[in-house]
């Protein structure tokens, strides 16, 4: 922590500041380990913050520019912009390792990478989800969208509760 | 026409249908057969509200008039909506929300394949996002359509009406005018005709594994690129922009 108000002024500094914020729907993970924040760039003093969003309609888009807004003007940057970029478009893929330990043990099944689970018209079923509280592997997808956007729900045949898969896209 | 009009209204024609078809999702919000299915079509309207804005804003950037999404959203009427006739069609019982949205997705699944190698830069990042989103939606309403048409007599016999009444909608998807013309010579946009066979190969295929019969081609309505919509529209546009137009003053 900063005792003094020592003004911020690299990339870098700027991006582990704003790594400080955390997903509003999953607390435990930060919007830099879901891959959200994309870039952090400094011209001529003025700070540009680009973002992508998970889904087009995910409502915690809106939350993110705010918290990062909030966050860049509480460390006294006020030249900023915050830039929404659609392309490349956003990949489960970019979620770390590490952050996909902490969904597990906040209880969302993390999306097992490079699998698609999406065929064009029907999905196969050979992906094995593990259960996020037992570890189970006997588990059913029960529908394709679950309580946000970007998850879908299962539920463990084992222990028989019901879970969020964090689905890959 | 330039390029920049025939694409503000581009744009409109996809934003508008992602907004009417979102709106009809939005319809089944705490009413669906199930608590999962609830869920599924909220979300589905979620993603279409979430295309619509980007859509709706770029055609406001695009037009350099100050318009924002929620000026194209709530302060046009009826005869200024381009979204395509199947979008805005009533969701009528369970069955009918399957065969409509199993309809559309197939359309804007090979639309957005196509338009994700367009030479605007804003049209193929939306097309890629959107692409990954659609597919879901696509799967969801084939797999309906299995389960629905493969079913028990009666749900085979309820979504084969379903595809019967809605049929004549389906043309108007491939519509084209002078934006078209415009757009293909630039590679923005991509010939309707060619997505065509491709929605024929997909459809056909769901709708031969959910045993039903595809439907004669018979009188097709058409009309949405000049703003000609089915009764249907009006009222969803009252319910839509009700809000908005009560308390014109005020922001979210």
């Amino acid at each position: 922590m900063n005792t003094t108000k020592d003004i911020i002024h690299t990339e870098k500094q700027i991006w582990d500041l704003l790594s400080e914020i955390p997903d509003p729907e999953i607390p435990v993970i930060s919007i830099t380990e879901l891959g959200v924040l994309r870039k952090v760039n400094i011209l001529n003093n003025k700070v540009t913050v680009s973002i992508t969003p998970t889904y087009s309609g995910c409502p915690a888009m809106k939350t993110f520019e705010d918290d990062i807004k909030t966050k860049l003007k509480e460390n006294s940057i006020f030249n900023f912009e915050v830039l929404t970029v659609l392309n490349p478009a956003w990949t489960t893929d970019w979620i770390t390792d590490e952050a996909k330990e902490k969904l597990k043990k906040f209880g969302i099944a993390p999306p097992i990478n490079g699998s698609e689970d999406k065929g064009i018209l029907f999905g196969s079923t050979s992906k094995t989800v593990d259960c996020p509280l037992c570890n189970s592997k006997k588990t059913k997808l029960k529908s394709q969208f679950g309580s946000t956007a970007c998850k879908a729900l299962y539920q463990c045949e084992e222990c028989l509760e019901p879970f969020d898969y964090f689905k890959c896209i | 026409m330039t390029t920049n009009e025939a694409l503000v209204k581009y744009c409109l024609r996809i934003g508008d249908s992602s907004l009417i078809l979102g709106q009809r999702m939005a319809e089944w919000c705490s009413k669906g057969p199930i608590l999962e299915e609830d869920i599924a079509l909220s979300n589905i309207g979620l993603d279409l509200f979430g295309q619509s804005r980007t859509m709706l804003t770029y055609a406001g950037e695009l037009e350099g008039k100050g318009r924002t999404e929620n000026d194209f959203a709530f302060k046009r009427l009826e005869r200024d909506f381009y979204n395509n006739l199947l979008s805005e069609q009533p969701n009528g019982h369970f069955g009918d929300t399957v065969i409509r949205n199993m309809l559309h997705s197939a359309f804007y699944f090979h639309l957005y394949s196509a338009l994700t190698k367009s030479t605007d830069s804003q049209i193929s990042g939306f097309a890629v996002k959107s692409l990954k989103e659609v597919t879901y939606h696509l799967r969801h309403s084939a797999e309906w359509t299995v389960r629905l048409g493969d079913g028990t007599e009666e749900s085979h016999d309820k979504v084969q009406e379903s595809l019967n009444n809605i049929w004549e909608y389906t043309e108007d998807l491939f519509a084209m005018n002078e934006v078209d013309k415009v757009l293909i010579s630039e590679d923005i946009a991509i010939d309707l005709n060619k997505i065509r066979p491709l929605w024929n190969d997909t459809i056909n295929s769901i709708i031969e594994r959910a045993t039903l019969t595809r439907p004669e081609d018979g009188y097709m309505q058409k009309g949405s690129l000049n703003g000609m919509h089915s009764e249907a529209l009006g009222h969803l546009l009252t319910e839509l922009q009700f809000l908005p137009r009560a308390y014109p003053q005020d922001k979210w």
